[in-house]
């Protein structure tokens, strides 16, 4: 599903409603279209290039609920100069906004099929809008579970909310981390061992994947093992972009620019190339 | 104004002040005419505002790593092939600016560029830079995105291509179905003639555009003789051309071998420094920057061409995906002739042969294909391990 955007090159200016930290250095941004702007339609997995004044781009998945487009929600990793003067953003502080871009989760596909949703690290929150669609339209599906593992207790995203929905009878999540001090009751270890913990029927299994490459390239080896179809495995694939518009070349894996072709690929599709070394 | 009878698909004779005459007219009709020039030795696209301008009486000799313009025995307005120059510098140029920002009380304002794009005419469009120009039609043109800034200025270029009398030292067009003739894509097509005391240029017309500029400049019907010189022109041009690719099954040659060896040689010799992203006039590549002025009032975007031989290209939070030189010059090669059949339909070479003459270490783009072709055969090629299965 792509949104016809007027002008894509140009970002429309958001101000910003909140900020909430969530780990050291990962932030929730809430942001509020300009007056007059249409909501903001997205699909589950799609991006935005945001902009800071000055500064520059940088392409983030939306993290919030497709169900409510009064408000974007992004959240946002520290890690360079751009995502750095995200973060430092201020209430009432504007940024630029350009998109939704990219090809979504297949969440249409979902109804009659168990679910499984597998994030690594901030990997959650380009899948947490699929959790939001797939709960909000529940009874439409079999088995739901959500197998998430960070590096530290400290370093899980969204915390308030995962306890929230394990709170839920028609919910599985599961939470791991690397590693761990004595005061952490959860599990410790790496996601794909936890796959063996989820309860599903392969042969009508969906999974959608988020997280770094080595965690996603074992979770898919686990769940082929367990009989889940190649195709019906989906990952969120990432890569430097300049432009959202398959224009800058920067995204291409293999024939792919995962911009417009992806981020999300079906693994059948994407798979020479994702056990390729540096394509 | 003489009277036409020429029509879009005829062929019409003109002589060296019919020409002159098109030049001008293009001038009246508002185009910038730009065409190739001599500039300190080297061959440049620049504006024209007469034929006297044209390079005439140089011709050129290219091979890997190699460009010198020589001067040749006849008085002929293009003897030479392409230089490190192509049109893509108009169309897509290596800057532009994209929009403009400004901090204002309630938030931000951004502004796009309202300067209107340039209208140019090129003048001597070679074979292989055409094919070149539809193959970045396709990708600014004919994607999910349009690219506003390339259609502003290509929707109104008027296209005068000039067909290749001789080859060029390392063009490598007629395997690669490109050239030397032009077969489509102009508004106007010359085989520049130069036999005994003649000099007189055939021109095809290939647009009702082409027509009406051809209808104000003096021009006679071609008799068949001049058509064979013409024709006798370009084959001489594909005869005389020593390079080839060979394209057969080309992309499910390279997919099949990501891992061969080959990619390891040439990476001992490739500087990586991208001359050939430059130099091609298909590649596309472009990175934007932002910046500020010193208050932080005004911000802008800028486009620039960009190079994917460097480690910024693939920079990705903590590193780049292609870390090494081997990766990136795979990179580039398995884009140009394989992965760019998938994305757009076509070949992203156009065989200008560009990429060799101005590699600083003379690496062939045909001797590599050669190369792992070659070792396929010989059992060399790892296909059992990491080569793509299709």
């Amino acid at each position: 599903m792509l949104n016809a955007i007027a002008d894509p090159m140009l970002p429309t200016p958001y101000r910003v409603l909140k900020v909430n930290r969530e780990t050291g250095d990962t932030f929730t941004l809430t942001l509020k279209p300009p007056k007059g702007a249409p909501h903001f339609a997205f699909a589950p997995g799609q991006f935005n290039m945001l902009y800071v004044f000055g500064v520059g781009e940088v392409p983030i998945s939306i993290s919030g609920d497709p169900d409510k487009p009064e408000t974007l929600v992004h959240t946002v990793r520290a890690v360079g100069a751009v995502s750095r003067a995200i973060c430092a953003l201020k209430k009432g502080e504007t940024l630029g906004v350009r998109g939704p871009f990219g090809v979504p989760w297949p969440v249409e596909k979902a109804p009659g099929w168990d679910v499984l949703v597998i994030a690594g690290g901030l990997g959650l929150a380009p899948v947490r809008p699929a959790v939001y669609h797939l709960l909000a339209r529940r009874p439409q599906y079999g088995n739901l579970e959500l197998i998430y593992g960070a590096r530290t207790p400290e370093d899980l995203v969204f915390r308030r909310e995962l306890e929230r929905w394990r709170g839920r009878f028609d919910f599985r999540v599961h939470v791991t981390v690397d590693t761990a001090k004595g005061d952490w009751r959860g599990n410790v270890g790496v996601v794909p061992n936890l796959i063996s913990r989820a309860r599903f029927d392969p042969e009508h299994t969906m999974a959608l994947i988020c997280g770094p490459g080595v965690m996603m390239r074992f979770t898919v080896q686990e769940l082929l093992n367990r009989g889940v179809q190649m195709e019906n495995i989906y990952v969120s694939m990432e890569r430097n972009m300049k432009c959202g518009l398959g224009l800058c070349g920067h995204c291409q894996l293999g024939p792919f620019f995962v911009c417009k072709d992806g981020p999300v690929f079906p693994y059948d599709r994407v798979r020479d190339w994702f056990l390729m070394r540096e394509v | 104004m003489p009277p036409t009878f020429a029509n879009v698909g005829d062929e019409v004779v003109l002589e060296l002040q019919g020409l002159r005459q098109l030049l001008e007219v293009l001038g009246s009709r508002g185009y910038s005419v730009m065409g190739p020039t001599l500039r300190h030795g080297s061959l440049v696209y620049d504006r024209l505002s007469s034929i006297d301008a044209l390079p005439r009486g140089w011709g050129d000799e290219q091979k890997g790593g190699f460009f010198r313009l020589r001067p040749l025995p006849e008085p002929r307005l293009f003897g030479y092939g392409v230089g490190q120059q192509s049109w893509k510098q108009f169309l897509c140029p290596p800057r532009k600016s994209l929009w403009q920002a400004r901090r204002e009380e309630n938030g931000l304002q951004i502004l796009p560029p309202e300067e209107p794009a340039p209208k140019f005419a090129f003048f001597g469009v070679r074979a292989c830079d055409l094919q070149a120009i539809a193959v970045q039609d396709k990708v600014f043109l004919e994607g999910t995105y349009i690219d506003p800034h390339y259609r502003a200025r290509r929707e109104q270029a008027f296209i005068l291509a000039v067909n290749c009398a001789h080859a060029c030292g390392t063009g490598f067009c007629a395997s690669m179905g490109t050239g030397p003739k032009a077969a489509s894509g102009f508004d106007l097509a010359l085989t520049e003639i130069l036999e005994g005391e003649q000099h007189y240029f055939l021109a095809a017309v290939g647009t009702e555009r082409g027509r009406q500029v051809i209808a104000q400049v003096p021009h006679r019907k071609a008799g068949s003789a001049e058509q064979e010189a013409a024709a006798r022109t370009t084959v001489r041009a594909a005869r005389e051309m020593g390079r080839t690719l060979d394209t057969g099954d080309i992309k499910a040659l390279l997919y099949r071998n990501y891992e061969n060896p080959q990619w390891d040689r040439v990476a001992a010799r490739c500087l990586t420094c991208g001359n050939c992203t430059l130099v091609c006039p298909t590649c596309f590549c472009h990175t934007v920057e932002d910046s500020s002025d010193l208050t932080g009032e005004q911000a802008e975007r800028w486009r620039r061409w960009d190079v994917c031989y460097t480690v910024d290209y693939s920079y990705l939070h903590g590193g780049s995906v292609r870390a090494t030189p081997r990766s990136r010059y795979r990179q580039w090669l398995t884009h140009k002739l394989a992965t760019w059949i998938d994305q757009f339909g076509v070949s992203g070479c156009v065989g200008c042969g560009r990429c060799i003459t101005w590699c600083p270490v003379a690496i062939d783009i045909t001797e590599e294909v050669r190369a792992i072709r070659e070792s396929e055969r010989a059992g060399a090629g790892d296909q059992g391990s990491g080569g793509r299965s299709q």
